[in-house]
This record gives C-alpha cells, sequence and structure tokens, in this order.
C-alpha cells in the first residue's frame, strides 16, 4: 500500500465498509489503523501548530520576552516546538510500555535536519518523507518490518507554520537548507502502529 | 568390588549427595547471606550490598528485566533528560531498531556487567569500547574538527560522558570559553532552606510550626532531658529556632500521625520528617545506600578506600557526620569527612588551596562561601527542582552523584570559582588531583580549542548565508 490517493483509498474503506456491514455491527467499532493514525496525526499537529505559533513565535518573536532553546534549562529558555514534540512521543513510549494494546511511536524528521539524528533512516522514511515533500497535501502509507516486528507506517508533511520556523532553520548553523518560507514542507511526522502478522 | 563394600559406596554417595543438595538448598534459598553463589566481586559502586544478592537479584528466576528494574529503582532518577544526553526513551522508537542490535541501549546490562572485575574500568563501570562508533561513526562530517579522531578516545577526560554530558556540550563549551583560571568573585552558593522553609509545601508547618524554642518547654520523655551541654546544643541550632524540640526527632509520628515510644538514637527517617530531599539523596550514595536497601548502616570497614585507623566499624548514618544535637554543618562539611577518609587527596585539603580558604573563612577572614570544604565539591550546593513547582539551593547528600566521571563535578561545584578550561584541565590531572588541587595542572584537554574553532565554523557560516537577528534562539 505505497503512495496511496487519499481519495481512492477513501473510497475503497467505504466499499469495505458498505461490503462488511451487515455482517456485525461490531465493524462500525472498529477503526482501521490508517484512521487511528490520521486522528494521531491531527491531534499531534494541531498541539503542534499551536504550541508553535501561541507560545515559541509570540513570546520569542513577536512580544521578544523569552527565548527558545535547545538548551532549554540552561538558558531559562522556551522548549523548541520539534524538542516539545520529541518530548511528547518519548513520553507516550514510557506510558504505552503499560498499555500493549494501545502501542504507536512517532517521530519528527526531515530530509533537512539540524540534528542528524532525525534524519530519515528506514527506507520507508526516506521514500515517505521525499512523497510528501512532492506532493503537497498527501500523505503516504506503506508497511515496514523493523526489528522482527511488522508496522503499518504512515508520514505526513510537517510545514512552517510561523515566521519562527523558517528563521530558525535557516539560521542555524548546522541546518543545511537555507531557503525555507512559510507553508514550505520541512519535514515530516511518521506513525508507525505495530501490526500482528 | 564386592557386594556389601559396593551398597556401603552407594550407601556414602547417597547421603554425601542428599548432604551436599540439602546445604546448597539451604544457602540458596534459606540463608541470608548468598555470597557462596557470587560469580565474581562486585563493582565499587556496589561491593557495599554484597550481603544481599536480593537487593538486585529481586526473583532468583528473574532474567534481564529483572535486573533492569533493579538498576532503575535506584539510577532511574538520573537517567531521564537533562541528567542524560541518552535517555532510555531515545532508544525506543523502532526506527533504531537497527542499532539497538548493535548495542541494545535499552538495557543497561548491555554496557554495564558486575561481577566482571577483569573488565571493569577504574571508574568502577564496564563499557563497550564501540560504544560511539554505531550511532556517530559521522560525525567528523557533523563536526570536521573531530576528523581522524580514535572513537576510542571519545570518553577521555575532558571528552563526552554517554550519560550526564551537561558540563561538555558544544553550545555550552562555547558559552564558556576565554574564563580566567580563577573568577574574581569565587563564592559557592548558599543553603537556602531556612530561608524558604515557610514556602515549602511539604514541610510538616502543623507538626513543627516555626517558632523560636526555649530550654523551658524541651519536651524529652522523663528521664530523658540529657545534661546542660547537650541542652545548650539543641538551644542553639536552626532546630530550637524553627520549633522543633525533642519529640520531633525522639518521638517522630507514624504514618496514622500517632506520636511514637521514645527512642534514643532516632534514624534517618526522623530526619526526613523534615529533610525529606536529603535524606533521599543520601541513600542513593555509597554512604546511605545499605539503609535504603533496607540493610544495616555501612560501616567504614567495609570501605574500599583508605580509611582512618581507630574508626573500623564506624557506622554511617544522618548523625554520623551531623552529630547528634548540634548538627554543625561546619563539622559535617570537612572534619566529618576527615574523621574516617585517609587516602592522599582527603589528607592533602587540610595544607590545599582550597583547605586554606576553609580554615580563612572560618576564622572570619573571608566571606562565606569563600571557603572550600570537602562538601564543597563533593556535597555540592545545587538548584534542585524540590517538587514540581519550586527549586533551591540543596546540599547534593548523593556524594556518588558527582564523583565519576569527574566531569559531573564541573557545574555544580567548579565553575562556581573557577573558569571551564582551568576545570577540565584540572579534573585530568591525575596527581594534582592527589595533591588536592596544590599546584597548577601538568596538561592542557584539548575541548576548549575544538570549541573554539566550533564557534568559529559557525560564525563564518552566518556569514556566508547573510542572516540577521538571531536573538530570539539560544544559538
Amino acid at each position: 500500500m505505497k503512495k496511496c490517493n487519499p481519495q481512492m483509498t477513501g473510497a475503497l474503506v467505504l466499499l469495505a465498509a458498505c461490503l462488511t456491514a451487515p455482517v456485525s455491527a461490531a465493524v462500525e467499532d472498529t477503526v482501521s489503523v490508517k484512521t487511528m493514525a490520521d486522528a494521531l496525526h491531527l491531534v499531534m499537529d494541531s498541539d503542534r501548530t499551536v504550541y508553535t505559533r501561541l507560545i515559541v513565535n509570540r513570546l520569542a518573536a513577536q512580544e521578544k520576552v523569552i527565548k527558545a532553546s535547545e538548551h532549554f534549562k540552561d538558558d531559562k529558555a522556551l522548549v523548541l516546538p520539534a524538542q516539545m514534540f520529541r518530548f511528547g512521543a518519548e513520553m507516550v513510549a514510557k506510558r504505552s510500555e503499560k498499555l500493549p494494546d494501545v502501542n504507536f511511536s512517532y517521530s519528527l524528521q526531515s530530509m533537512w535536519p539540524v540534528n542528524k539524528q532525525n534524519a530519515p533512516k528506514t527506507q520507508a522514511e526516506k521514500e515517505g518523507l521525499k512523497y510528501v515533500a512532492d506532493n503537497k497535501g498527501e500523505n503516504y502509507y506503506t508497511t515496514e518490518t523493523l526489528g522482527g516486528q511488522k508496522y503499518f507506517t504512515a508520514v505526513y508533511a510537517d510545514t512552517g507554520v510561523a515566521p519562527v520556523c523558517v528563521a530558525c532553520h535557516n539560521a542555524h548553523p548546522d541546518s543545511p537548507r537555507k531557503d525555507f518560507k512559510i507553508g514550505d514542507v520541512m519535514g515530516g511526522v511518521v506513525i508507525r502502529i505495530p501490526l500482528k502478522s | 568390588m564386592a557386594g556389601p563394600n559396593r551398597a556401603a559406596f552407594w550407601a556414602v554417595w547417597f547421603i554425601t549427595s542428599l548432604a551436599l543438595i540439602g546445604w546448597f538448598s539451604w544457602e540458596l534459598l534459606g540463608a541470608d547471606d548468598k555470597t557462596l553463589f557470587m560469580p565474581g566481586p562486585l563493582a565499587d559502586g556496589h561491593h557495599q550490598l554484597a550481603d544481599d544478592c536480593g537487593v538486585c537479584h529481586t526473583d532468583p528466576l528473574g532474567g534481564g528485566e529483572v535486573l533492569q528494574e533493579a538498576c532503575i529503582d535506584c539510577h532511574g532518577w538520573e537517567r531521564i533528560k537533562p541528567l542524560d544526553s541518552h535517555p532510555r526513551g531515545k532508544f525506543q522508537d523502532p526506527r533504531n531498531a537497527e542499532r539497538l542490535v548493535n548495542i541494545d541501549a535499552l538495557h543497561c546490562v548491555t554496557c554495564h556487567t558486575e561481577h566482571r572485575p577483569e573488565i571493569t574500568l577504574a571508574d568502577g563501570l564496564t563499557q563497550p569500547r564501540d560504544l560511539c562508533f554505531h550511532c556517530h561513526k559521522e560525525i567528523a562530517e557533523e563536526r570536521p574538527s573531530h576528523a581522524g579522531m580514535d572513537f576510542m578516545s571519545c570518553k577521555n577526560s575532558g571528552c563526552h560522558n554517554f550519560h550526564d554530558n551537561r558540563a561538555l556540550y558544544t553550545d555550552f563549551l562555547i558559552k564558556h570559553l576565554d574564563e580566567p583560571a580563577t573568577r574574581k568573585a569565587a563564592l559557592l552558593p548558599q543553603r537556602q532552606l531556612a530561608q524558604l522553609l515557610p514556602e515549602l509545601a511539604d514541610y510538616p508547618h502543623d507538626r513543627y510550626p516555626l517558632q523560636a524554642l526555649s530550654a523551658s518547654v524541651a519536651d524529652a520523655a522523663a528521664g530523658h532531658l540529657g545534661d546542660a551541654q547537650l541542652q545548650r546544643d539543641w538551644l542553639e541550632t536552626a532546630h530550637a529556632r524553627s520549633g522543633v524540640n525533642c519529640s520531633a526527632c525522639h518521638q517522630p509520628l507514624d504514618d496514622t500521625g500517632a506520636r511514637q515510644s521514645w527512642t534514643d538514637h532516632p534514624d534517618q527517617t526522623a530526619c526526613a520528617q523534615c529533610h525529606s530531599t536529603e535524606v533521599q539523596a543520601f541513600g542513593r550514595g555509597r554512604h546511605g545506600m545499605r539503609l535504603a536497601a533496607g540493610l544495616s548502616p555501612m560501616t567504614t570497614d567495609k570501605s574500599r578506600l583508605p580509611m582512618q585507623s581507630g574508626v573500623e566499624g564506624k557506622q554511617l548514618g544522618c548523625t554520623s557526620c551531623h552529630a547528634a544535637h548540634r548538627f554543625d554543618t561546619v563539622t559535617a562539611a570537612a572534619e566529618s569527612c576527615l574523621g574516617c577518609h585517609a587516602d592522599d587527596h582527603s589528607l592533602a585539603w587540610k595544607d590545599s588551596p582550597h583547605g586554606k580558604l576553609w580554615q580563612k573563612q572560618q576564622a572570619g577572614d573571608a566571606p562565606a562561601g569563600s571557603g572550600v570544604s570537602c562538601a564543597g565539591c563533593h556535597l555540592p550546593r545545587e538548584e534542585q527542582d524540590v517538587n514540581d513547582w519550586m527549586s533551591r539551593i540543596v546540599v547534593q547528600h548523593n556524594q556518588s552523584a558527582v564523583h565519576s566521571p569527574n566531569s559531573k563535578m564541573i557545574r555544580p561545584a567548579c565553575l562556581h570559582c573557577h573558569g571551564l578550561e582551568f576545570s577540565l584541565d584540572a579534573l585530568a590531572d591525575p596527581e594534582l588531583i592527589s595533591r588536592n588541587f596544590t599546584g597548577q595542572p601538568a596538561g592542557h584537554v584539548e575541548t576548549m580549542a575544538l570549541a573554539k574553532k566550533e564557534q568559529q565554523r559557525r560564525e563564518e557560516k552566518r556569514e556566508d548565508q547573510g542572516h540577521g537577528d538571531t536573538s530570539m534562539f539560544g544559538f
């Protein structure tokens, strides 16, 4: 399931729902992995946008009352939006260890990462990040096997939503790309949901 | 072998086997001391617990997960950001599955194996030599200054710590470039408990309201009031000035709030009523880890370090250093340490620059904070989050927290008085440490020179790109 057209996928899901609806009402209570990933991303992306615009951009760039820094503790500064996202992902990983039925992971990556550890590593990540950058507005879905475990993997575009996004990435000495504009795809969110093989 | 002899042989064999099985079974399942089964001596950080395998091996049939839980039970507090640059959460993402094949960073025992003195390093840990390579093999592309460096040198003094790297990360080094060896205002921070006490929500204000107490209201049980000296000692302390009466320590409240019967020798649980942060930290260090594990107190004869003669068997609890009733923090900061420790570094303190400054301060010839006691470095005063909404300067009572690698001491201790470059050089010189920093560092570590290069590289890149105001960011 690669490079899905969202409309086609939607039609397929609708078709599958119509075909299976008479079997049991329980089907209505079942959420597909794709829908689950889409819903998770909607929450992540909204929270991320709110934090970036209302906290970091407002306080650091507009009102200039506080800095935003990777070393937020030492610099007594705001947590960077990318760190906010990662800390949430790490907390989810820790908390979901005790919730085996609620198992997923997510990360923020980029083909132009400031921190090289956030560059795509797996084939799915590489293809997915390129796909969402080249096909604005579309997502990328696939399956992959990592460490012997099969995953449903979804990649969503991560765009520059505020001046601070592009200002920081364009100016950072470790940034490999310096020509971002607001609205550009600057990276991607990768969500993985383990599948029963 | 004739019939009767053969029968006798088998009878002896059977009885001997039965006896051996019984003995081993008792040693394994019944006896408290299981050192018979220990595969090898424990490392310096754990040897105090050698008489109770169950502290780590909580389930005799458990495997790696049981040991992992035991590690985290004691060390988990420092395995989180920002204390740890490589917390477990960093490796839980499935995208790191390939990396985990090389180094399973989710489990402590991957790197730190116990009972293996033949591969244990000088700092008391085992560690794979190729640790950094698997994830950072392209470091030269990211940091051109590191091109050609041997991956075996990553851990060299003044370079990198896998866990606590807070004094060694690039931006921190750049921020501390070109500092003098000794600062003009070289002062250690002051404690804040008394100052902030009214604001501390977790202090038992209801039990011990802040008020000055006099000898006439001392509430010792009948026959336990003690002599005049003892009463004078108490009256001169912050305890008497803060409403902490005899019963507060000698008859602490139990979990139900009921006053317990009188004890002449309160233990650390009595202190923890008001000093829980300090007592908890004490239990994480080598002095208090036995008490925290529910064992008898650590004693001087169990130490692997050189000790003064005449202190054999001395037990370690709160009052070992903070003598009861006086609770003199000046004595606790140096004299108490030197009452037991007799290694070269300790013995050299009194005549060292640090020791002389301490004596000058105590004589009233130098301001508070200018003297450097043993505690000044080994039990440093550091700002800690004491709850979710408040931080204060606390004496770090886990003296192991800043001990190894010694660069962990830079932020809470050295930097108050010295520049970072001088601190790195000093801590990399074992001879200088042995002389308790009497003299100058013999060598020079390259770290700050590399940071300078990195600073220049960044400035050149910024100029190339023509980017203006980056003051809103931390770089």
